[in-house]
C-alpha cells in the first residue's frame, strides 16, 4: 500500500511538470525534428541513391524541419514521432518512416504553384510536406474517420488550404486538377488510368509498393511532353544484389 | 488411495508404497487428443488473426509446456503421487479453463509483429504471449507426466494412449474444423481436456465421484456458453481484409472455414476493388464489378462479374500472364491453382479450345459456382471448361494428357511475398522436378507460363528462371532456347517452351510488350539494348540475371548474388526462401534508409525460435537434474546413468519428429493434398507407434543373438526401414501416382506402419528401464524427451532449408543408432 502511494505521488508528480511546462515540452518537440532532419540529411548524403542525384533538394529537408511531425501521431506514439521509423495510425494504417518520406517528396520535384494530388491522406502529414511547397495540395482518403482526422488536424495546424475529401481516389480529382504531381500512398492494384490522364506532360506521380510499415520499392511514372509514360523502380536503399562487384 | 499422505522418503519408495493398480488411459487419451487438438487448432487460429510464421514461433516456444510439466514432476513428485487422481484431473481441468483463456487473453495482448524491429516493446509482448499459451499446455502435460511417474512399470500402455490420442485430436481437429467454426473447435478442445479430467475422478471412491459429476457438467456447459464476445477472432488490424473492411460500404457476404483456410467473400458497395495485379499503364479499361476474396484475411483475388460476353473482360489481356496466348491459337489450357477464377475468365477472353482448372479448395470452387453463380456468371461450367478439385502437382503427375497451355497461377498475396513470409512453407509447385513434369504435359511447341511479382533487387523470378534452366537441362532441352521472360512494373511471366521459340513468336512476343509498355528480359537472341526500356530499373538485372543463370558462371553468379536463388528441389522444397546470412549486416546498416523490406522475414524468425526453444529446453534439462541429484543419495542413481538416461531421451526425441516430419514431406507428393498427407502420415505414425508401444511391452528384456536387447533390434529395424525409403520411395511414387486416391492412401498407410512399429518402442523400453534403475529420473526422462521433440520440430525445417529432407532423414538414424548405444544400463 505504501508503494502504490509512493508510485502514485511519482505519477502524480511527472503529470504536473508534463502539463506545467509546455514550453519546454514544445521545446524538446524542436530539438527532437532538428535531430531528425539532420539524420535525414546525414543519410541521404551517404546513400546517392539510385536516381543518381547526390543529395535531397534542400527545401524538402528544410519543409521536413518544419512541419510538427507529432502533431500527426497518436497520443501514444508522441515519444517516437521524431524518431526514423514508420508509426501506426490506427485503422490499420501508418505514417511514413521519415526518410522514405524526404525520398517521396523528393521525387516529385514540387515546385511553387505546383497542383498536387495526395491519394490516401492517412495522418495528413506527407499533405502537410506538400502544402509548404506549393499552394495548391488536393487529399483523398478512403477511411472515413482517417479523412475526418486529418482535415481537423490539417485546419488546426495552419494547413486549411489543403482541399481533402473523403472516398474513392481511383478517378483522381478532375475539378482540382491537372496535376503537376500525384502521390499514391494507398495499395494499389494497379495504377488507375484516369490518374494518369489527370497527370500534366512533364508531370510525375510517385507510388510506394509494399506491405505495411514494409514500403519496399517507389515506383516513379512520368509522363514526357509528348504524353508518353516511363516508369521507374527505385529502391529507396543502395543495395547491390551482387556481391565483390560494387 | 489418493488420501496418502506425502512421505518423507526418496520418490521410489512413496511410488512403491502406492502399490500399482491401473493408469487412467482413457483420461490419458482424452486428455493427450485434447491437447493435440489445441495445438493443431492454434496454429490455425493464429494464420487468421496474425501470419503463419508467427503463429510457429508462439506454439513452438509454448509447447516447452512439455519440457517444463517434466522439470516440475520431477521436483514436486513426492507431493504430486499421492494425490494423483486430484492432481491429474485438476491439471486436465486447467488446460480446458487455459486453453479458452490463453488464447483469449493472447489476442488481447498487442502483439504486432511488423513491428518487432522498430518497437522495443514489442519483443516484450511477444514474450507475454509465449506465456499464456504455455499455461495450457503444461498442465496437460503435468498431468500425463505423473501418470507415468505414479504407473512407471507401465510406461508402453500409457505411452501408447498417449500417442493414440494424439493421433485421434489431429485427425480429430480436421474433422471438426471442416464442420465447425474454429473457434467452436476451441471450445470442443476445451471441453474433452475437462471430460479427461473427469473421468480420471471418476474412478476413484465416492466423494470424488461426486467431484467428477460436477466436473462432467462443467465439461458439457461452461466452454460452451461462453459469450462469444470473448472468444470473437480479433485479426490484426494490418492484414489485407481489415483494411478492406475500414472502407464504407464494405460487408462481409460469405464466409467458409475449413482446415485449409477461412474464406472470406467481401462485397464493396460504394468503391469498387478494381483489381488487375499489374495492368499495364497504357489500358484505360475498368475491370468489371468483383467481389472479393480472402484465405485467412489475406491474398486477394477477384470473383469477377461475367455475364458471358468477352468485351468485359479485356482488362485481363493487359496484364503479363495474356502473353502466351498471344503466341498461341485457340489452346487447350490447364490453369493450376483457380481460385476466384481469373485465370479461367482469361482463357475464355482468348477463346481457348478447352480449360482444366485445378483448385485445392472445394470450398472456393463452391462459392464460384454455386453461392455466387449469378455474380460469377459460374465460370467454371463454362462450355469447354472442367473443375478438378485437387492438389496441382499431383493432378498433372497423375494425368496421362497433354495440354498447350500450362498455366500457373499468383496464388500468393504480394505483401506476403515480398516480406517473405512464406519462406517457411514448402511448395511443390516451383521444384526442379515440378518443372519438369509440367514440360512433360506439354503438347509439341506448348507453353508452360509462371506468373511471379516482381520484388527488387529480383529474387524469386530469378529464381524461378534458374529452376526452369535445371529442369530443362535434366530434361535434355537446351534452356537458352526455350526460354523467355518478361515483366511489367508489378508482375513478371516466364514462359518455357517445349521446343524451340520460333521468330514468329518472337515476333509476337515483342509486339505483345511493346504495346502494353511491358519489358522483355530474356528470349533466344535477345539484344541488350531491347531491355530496361518502359518500367526503368538502375541496371537491367533481370536481364543480366537471366544471361548469367544461361551462362557458365551459372555457379558463381548463384553463389555470389545476395538472396538465395539456388533451384529449388523436391529434397528442398523453400522456393520462398531467399535468406542469406551475409546479407543481413548490410540489410540491418539500412534500416535508417527504408531497407528493412529488403529482409526476408521467415528465416530468421525461425532460427529466433530454435534459439529461444534451445535455452529454455537446456535450463528445463539442467535445472531439475541439478535437484534431482543432490536429492538422491541413492546408489541406484549414479550421475553416469542420469546422462545416459538425457542422452537416450535426447535422441529418441530428436529422431522420432525428424523422421515423422520427413516422412509427412515425402508422402506430401504422393498423397498429393498437404491435408490428407498430414492426416494420414501423422495417424498412422501415431497408431502404428502405439501399437510399437504395446507391443513392446510383451518383449523379455533380453532374446538371443546380436540384436538381443528388443531396444537393438528396433533401432535396427527403424534404420534400415528408413534407408530403404529414401532410395525406392521416388521410384516407387512414380508407380503409384497414377492410382486412385484411396489406393494411395492403404499404399502409404502400408509403408508407414512397420516403421512407425518400430519407432514406437524405444520410448517405453527406455522408460521402462529408467523406472527400474532410478524412478525418480521418469519425469525428468520425459521432460527431455519433450524438449527435445520441440527443438527437434524447429530444427528438421533449418535442416531441411540448408541440407534437405532426405539428410534430415540420415541424421535421424544416425541419432538412433546413438540412443541404441546410450540404452541406460
Amino acid at each position: 500500500m505504501k508503494h502504490l502511494l509512493g508510485i502514485g505521488r511519482i505519477l502524480a508528480f511527472l503529470l504536473l511538470a508534463m502539463a506545467g511546462a509546455p514550453g519546454s515540452a514544445q521545446h524538446d518537440f524542436d530539438a527532437q525534428r532538428r535531430g531528425m532532419v539532420d539524420e535525414i540529411a546525414a543519410l541521404a548524403r551517404e546513400t546517392a541513391f539510385e536516381t543518381g542525384k547526390p543529395a535531397l533538394d534542400a527545401r524538402v529537408i528544410a519543409v521536413l524541419g518544419k512541419v510538427p511531425r507529432h502533431r500527426f501521431v497518436p497520443a501514444d506514439q508522441l515519444g517516437a514521432a521524431y524518431r526514423n521509423r514508420p508509426l501506426p495510425i490506427g485503422h490499420g494504417q501508418t505514417i511514413s518512416q521519415p526518410y522514405i518520406v524526404a525520398l517521396m517528396t523528393d521525387l516529385l520535384q514540387v515546385r511553387p504553384g505546383d497542383a498536387v494530388l495526395e491519394i490516401g491522406t492517412g495522418s495528413g502529414y506527407q499533405a502537410a510536406i506538400l502544402a509548404e511547397l506549393t499552394q495548391t495540395v488536393c487529399t483523398i482518403e478512403i477511411v472515413p474517420p482517417l479523412a475526418r482526422e486529418a482535415e481537423e488536424r490539417l485546419r488546426t495546424l495552419g494547413y486549411a488550404g489543403v482541399r481533402t475529401r473523403v472516398g474513392d481516389g481511383y478517378y483522381g480529382w478532375a475539378d482540382c486538377g491537372p496535376f503537376d504531381a500525384i502521390i499514391v500512398t494507398a495499395a494499389a492494384s494497379h495504377v488507375p488510368p484516369p490518374l494518369i490522364q489527370q497527370l500534366k506532360p512533364g508531370g510525375r506521380m510517385v507510388i510506394p509498393v509494399g506491405a505495411p510499415f514494409l514500403a519496399q520499392q517507389l515506383m516513379l511514372v512520368e509522363k514526357n511532353r509528348d504524353g508518353g509514360i516511363v516508369t521507374r523502380q527505385i529502391l529507396p536503399v543502395r543495395f547491390v544484389p551482387l556481391t565483390g562487384k560494387h | 488411495m489418493a488420501s496418502a499422505p506425502p512421505g518423507p522418503g526418496p520418490a521410489r519408495s512413496t511410488v512403491a508404497a502406492l502399490g500399482n493398480g491401473a493408469p487412467p488411459l482413457v483420461a490419458v487419451l482424452l486428455l493427450s487428443s485434447a491437447a493435440m487438438a489445441y495445438e493443431v487448432l492454434l496454429t490455425r487460429l493464429f494464420s487468421i488473426i496474425l501470419w503463419h510464421h508467427f503463429a510457429y514461433m508462439m506454439i513452438s516456444v509454448a509447447l516447452l509446456g512439455y519440457g517444463a510439466a517434466g522439470t516440475f514432476v520431477a521436483v514436486a513428485q513426492r507431493a504430486l503421487l499421492p494425490r494423483f487422481e486430484a492432481v491429474f484431473a485438476g491439471c486436465a481441468a486447467l488446460f480446458g479453463a487455459t486453453a479458452i483463456a490463453g488464447f483469449v487473453l493472447a489476442q488481447r495482448v498487442a502483439f504486432n509483429p511488423l513491428e518487432i524491429l522498430w518497437d522495443p516493446g514489442q519483443p516484450l509482448r511477444l514474450v507475454a504471449v509465449y506465456g499464456l499459451l504455455f499455461v495450457p499446455f503444461f498442465c496437460a502435460a503435468t498431468a500425463i507426466c505423473v501418470t507415468f511417474t505414479r504407473f512407471a512399470s507401465l510406461p508402453h500402455r500409457i505411452y501408447s494412449v498417449d500417442i493414440l490420442g494424439a493421433g485421434a485430436g489431429s485427425l480429430g481437429v480436421l474433422g471438426a474444423l471442416f464442420l465447425l467454426a474454429p473457434t467452436d473447435v476451441l471450445r470442443l478442445a476445451a471441453a474433452t481436456g475437462i471430460a479427461a479430467g473427469a473421468v480420471a475422478l471418476a474412478r476413484g471412491s465416492v466423494p470424488p465421484r461426486r467431484l467428477a459429476a460436477v466436473l462432467f457438467a462443467a465439461a458439457a456447459v461452461v466452454p460452451f456458453v461462453l459469450p462469444a464476445a470473448w472468444t470473437g477472432l480479433r485479426p490484426s488490424e494490418y492484414k489485407e481484409l481489415s483494411q478492406t473492411l475500414t472502407i464504407d460500404g464494405t460487408r462481409i457476404v460469405a464466409e467458409r472455414s475449413s482446415p485449409l483456410g477461412l474464406l472470406t467473400v467481401v462485397e464493396s458497395a460504394s468503391v469498387p476493388f478494381r483489381h488487375a495485379p499489374g495492368l499495364s499503364l497504357n489500358a484505360t479499361m475498368e475491370p468489371p464489378p468483383q467481389l472479393a476474396l480472402f484465405t485467412d484475411g489475406e491474398g486477394l483475388s477477384a470473383l469477377t462479374r461475367y455475364d458471358g460476353r468477352r468485351e468485359p473482360l479485356a482488362y485481363l489481356d493487359q496484364v503479363t500472364s495474356a502473353l502466351p496466348y498471344h503466341l498461341l491459337r485457340k489452346p487447350r489450357v490447364l490453369v493450376l491453382g483457380a481460385g476466384a477464377g481469373a485465370d479461367v475468365l482469361q482463357a475464355l477472353y482468348h477463346e481457348a479450345r478447352a480449360v482444366d482448372a485445378v483448385e485445392l479448395d472445394p470450398q472456393v470452387i463452391d462459392l464460384v459456382q454455386q453461392r455466387f453463380a449469378d455474380f460469377s456468371g459460374a465460370p467454371y461450367g463454362a462450355p469447354g471448361v472442367r473443375a478438378h478439385v485437387g492438389e496441382a502437382r499431383g493432378f498433372v503427375a497423375a494425368r496421362g494428357e497433354r495440354w498447350d497451355l500450362i498455366q500457373v497461377a499468383l496464388l500468393d498475396a504480394f505483401g506476403a511475398s515480398s516480406a517473405g513470409l512464406y519462406a517457411l512453407s514448402e511448395s511443390y509447385l516451383y521444384t526442379v522436378e515440378a518443372l519438369q513434369e509440367y514440360l512433360a504435359h506439354l503438347e509439341p511447341g506448348g507453353l508452360l507460363a509462371i506468373t511471379r511479382w516482381v520484388n527488387l533487387p529480383p529474387r524469386d523470378v530469378l529464381k524461378l528462371f534458374a529452376t526452369a534452366v535445371a529442369a530443362l537441362e535434366r530434361s535434355g532441352a537446351p534452356p537458352a532456347q526455350r526460354l523467355a521472360l518478361i515483366r511489367g512494373w508489378k508482375t513478371a511471366t516466364l514462359l518455357v517452351k517445349n521446343g524451340a521459340f520460333t521468330p514468329a513468336d518472337i515476333a509476337a512476343l515483342r509486339e505483345f510488350c511493346r504495346a502494353r509498355s511491358f519489358d522483355v528480359a530474356y528470349f533466344p537472341g535477345i539484344d541488350a539494348a531491347e531491355t530496361n526500356r518502359y518500367n526503368v530499373l538502375d541496371r537491367p538485372d533481370f536481364h543480366d540475371g537471366a544471361i548469367a543463370l544461361l551462362g557458365a558462371g551459372r555457379g558463381d553468379f548463384i553463389d555470389r548474388y545476395k538472396f538465395d536463388i539456388a533451384p529449388a528441389t523436391d529434397d528442398r522444397p523453400y522456393f520462398f526462401h531467399f535468406f542469406r546470412w551475409r546479407a543481413l549486416p548490410e540489410l540491418l546498416a539500412l534500416k535508417a534508409r527504408g531497407g528493412l523490406p529488403l529482409l526476408e522475414w521467415g528465416y530468421p524468425v525461425l532460427v529466433a525460435t530454435l534459439v529461444q526453444a534451445v535455452a529454455a529446453s537446456l535450463l528445463l534439462i539442467l535445472l531439475p537434474l541439478g535437484v534431482l541429484t543432490r536429492r538422491a543419495q541413492d546408489p541406484a542413481t549414479p550421475a553416469a546413468f542420469a546422462l545416459r538416461v538425457a542422452a537416450y531421451f535426447l535422441a529418441i526425441g530428436f529422431a522420432f519428429m525428424f523422421v515423422e516430419i520427413a516422412f509427412i514431406q515425402k508422402f506430401l507428393l504422393l498423397l498429393a493434398h498437404p491435408l490428407y498427407a498430414v492426416a494420414v502420415v501423422l495417424c498412422s505414425f501415431l497408431l502404428f507407434a502405439g501399437l510399437g508401444s504395446w507391443f513392446s511391452g510383451r518383449l523379455p528384456p533380453k532374446g538371443e543373438g546380436p540384436l538381443r536387447r528388443p531396444v537393438t533390434g528396433a533401432v535396427a529395424a527403424i534404420g534400415a526401414l528408413c534407408l530403404l525409403y529414401l532410395v525406392v520411395l521416388p521410384w516407387l511414387f512414380r508407380l503409384l501416382m497414377p492410382l486412385p486416391d484411396p489406393l494411395r492412401i492403404l499404399f502409404s498407410i502400408a509403408l508407414i506402419a512397420p516403421l512407425a512399429f518400430a519407432m514406437g518402442m524405444p520410448f517405453p523400453l527406455g522408460l521402462a528401464r529408467t523406472a527400474a534403475r532410478a524412478p525418480a529420473l521418469v519425469p525428468w526422462a520425459w521432460g527431455v524427451n519433450g524438449c527435445a521433440s520441440v527443438v527437434a520440430a524447429i530444427l528438421a525445417t533449418v535442416l531441411a532449408i540448408h541440407a534437405g529432407f532426405a539428410a534430415v532423414v540420415v541424421l535421424a538414424v544416425l541419432l538412433y543408432g546413438l540412443a541404441a548405444a546410450a540404452f541406460p544400463r
